[in-house]
């Protein structure tokens, strides 16, 4: 029907398949090659079948990486939703009702502004500013003040103990915002004459909050939830820039990225690396099939 | 922004409506009126507190890049004692912030670019045209998607250092765009689908041929869409740290910001520079909140409509 189709499409797909194919699907297929030799870049990589993975299980930096990702996943979803699903509801619905139209509490416009602000930063600037902001003496934002009423200053990064959960406030920080605008879209479609009738009915704030918006906004909350996770799995600027000695003091900090970065590009060892690699393709591949199966929507797909 | 009352109004919500139009929520009672306004007043605090939070460390840090070294660590919160603009030139020229800044705008514009015309051709034959192996070509793209760039770190390495591209700015344009195809073609692959096929079958019959009628008739329809995935790429592709570490490791003339930035983090620990730190931040903070300033709505627009689709 339509002549000239095939030509077309070859020349329209042949540039875009090809840079994908070179730059993205033909080192994912290497990846899992490389893992499987004990290859350092200088001589020939040599078969050791599973060695690489027998040794993961034996890494005490590896699994400290895999348990802060357990601690992230869980912390940086809930923590970021609550927060953002809070200011949310106060910014669209908080305020006064007139007409059927629902309205959020005084100055929302200036807030959505704000909070979203630290989203167009980019991750590794923020991670210098919160090295400056963190200091451990009296040049430090937060310590600055403390130490002028004469209290000890807070050793953010520096105890161990500590370290990993200012990191995640630092995701926080940044990730709120976008939330708060994600859930305000979502609430935005919810309509006006549901909140009416339920606050004829007498219906508080809370009740509105936990009946009416948490449960028309479960979708939205699902993608937050997989954005947030995968935002887990990637944690490599943040951390080596942020933290004490790139995933520090003493791996309280580190994660899978850069302990992949580490052995690879300080260490060269690149067999080794890859098959860490692969582990946390295997790690965001179980989150993913998992968070699928217990949301059980197919609401990724278009 | 606006909620959308298009639903026609049930006969239950009819009477409040007409009766106050100002009235808080309720019918007058006077638990929920107290309530609302304790619920508010609290609202109000702890949207202030955050908003603080976030405004704080940035203007703390354009103060601190006034000052000098004894007042950074003396008077963390006080004004700068005089506006010390030295501290910016030793920034831009002896840090090379601004070359720093030139690399990034440079990556990202050619970057995002060929990422647009690349994707959009991609996702608009997958999209409006039948042939074999169309679906496999897709979801070649969209298992991109699913995949961890750190996987792919160490041969990506050397793909590129084969191809003679390492530490030049082509090699990492190249990757960037490599690695947005999957989301830019799943996003506008649903996009152009939505467009109306009659337009084009009327370009088809005035003679329109099928990469004219792509230009000068879908794109042009197309423009939401790529306006939103194109904030999405420049957002990302700025804030890119891991990919340029990598691939611009030895050559330091072509590092971009984010790279650039946080060298200087580390040495400024052994100049004791750190005004000249102070300035380098607010060098690479600055354009970007005047930027947010201006585009803010369309920002936010192109980046939640990205993360919902």
């Amino acid at each position: 029907m339509r002549h000239g189709k095939y030509p077309f499409v070859i020349g329209f797909l042949f540039a875009p398949v090809a840079l994908y194919v070179t730059f993205v699907i033909w080192p994912y297929a290497q990846a899992f090659q490389i893992s499987m030799t004990n290859w350092r870049g200088l001589s020939a990589p040599q078969w050791v079948g599973f060695d690489n993975y027998r040794r993961l299980l034996d890494d005490g930096a590896f699994w400290k990486a895999v348990q802060h990702h357990g601690v992230l996943l869980l912390a940086l979803p809930l923590i970021t939703i609550a927060i953002a699903l809070f200011f949310a509801f106060l910014l669209n619905v908080g305020g006064k009702s007139s007409g059927g139209q629902r309205q959020g509490v005084w100055g929302a416009k200036f807030y959505r502004v704000v909070f979203f602000f630290p989203q167009v930063l980019a991750v590794a600037i923020i991670a210098v500013l919160f090295q400056m902001v963190y200091r451990p003496n009296e040049s430090g934002l937060i310590n600055g003040v403390l130490m002028k009423f004469g209290l000890e200053p807070i050793l953010f990064l520096v105890k161990p103990n500590l370290a990993l959960w200012s990191i995640i406030a630092v995701l926080v920080w940044q990730a709120v915002g976008f939330y708060v605008v994600l859930f305000s879209a979502g609430m935005a479609s919810i309509p006006g004459e549901i909140y009416e009738a339920a606050e004829m009915d007498g219906a508080t704030k809370v009740t509105l909050f936990f009946r009416v918006t948490l449960p028309l906004l479960w979708d939205t909350l699902q993608v937050a939830w997989v954005y947030l996770g995968i935002a887990a799995f990637d944690a490599f600027a943040i951390v080596a820039v942020l933290s004490v000695d790139g995933g520090g003091p003493d791996g309280a900090t580190t994660v899978l990225a850069m302990e992949i970065y580490r052995n690879a590009f300080v260490y060269s060892k690149y067999g080794y690396a890859s098959a860490m690699g692969v582990a946390l393709f295997f790690l965001t591949l179980t989150f993913a099939a998992l968070t699928l199966r217990l949301t059980k929507r197919e609401s990724v797909e278009y | 922004m606006n909620p959308q009352s298009t639903l026609p109004p049930t006969p239950a919500a009819l009477p409040p409506k007409t009766g106050d139009p100002s009235a808080p929520a309720g019918p007058g009672r006077k638990g929920p009126r107290s309530e609302v306004k304790l619920f508010a007043g609290l609202g109000h605090v702890a949207l202030a507190v955050w908003a603080v939070i976030v405004i704080v460390p940035i203007l703390w840090t354009f103060l601190a890049a006034f000052k000098n070294t004894s007042e950074i660590f003396s008077s963390p919160w006080t004004l700068p004692a005089e506006l010390r603009w030295e501290n910016f030139g030793r920034a831009w020229t002896k840090a090379h912030v601004g070359r720093y800044f030139l690399n990034s705008v440079i990556v990202v514009s050619c970057s995002t670019f060929l990422t647009m015309l690349l994707g959009s051709m991609a996702a608009y034959v997958l999209a409006r045209y039948k042939f074999w192996g169309n679906r496999a070509v897709y979801f070649l793209f969209v298992s991109g998607l699913a995949f961890p760039v750190f996987l792919a770190l160490v041969p990506l390495f050397f793909v590129v250092k084969n191809l003679g591209l390492l530490d030049t700015h082509t090699g990492v344009v190249l990757v960037y765009t490599a690695y947005s195809l999957p989301f830019t073609v799943f996003f506008l692959a649903a996009f152009f689908k939505t467009l109306p096929s009659s337009v084009a079958e009327a370009g088809m019959i005035d003679g329109c041929g099928h990469s004219r009628l792509f230009f000068q008739v879908m794109m042009p329809m197309a423009k939401p869409g790529l306006i939103s995935v194109a904030i999405f790429n420049i957002i990302g592709q700025w804030a890119q740290y891991q990919l340029p570490l990598v691939l611009l490791s030895n050559a330091k003339d072509k590092w971009v910001l984010t790279q650039g930035i946080a060298d200087i983090s580390v040495n400024a620990g052994y100049e004791a520079d750190w005004s000249g730190l102070f300035a380098a931040l607010t060098i690479a903070i600055l354009p970007m909140i005047l930027v947010y300033a201006v585009f803010q709505r369309q920002i936010q627009a192109g980046l939640t409509s990205g993360a919902v689709k």
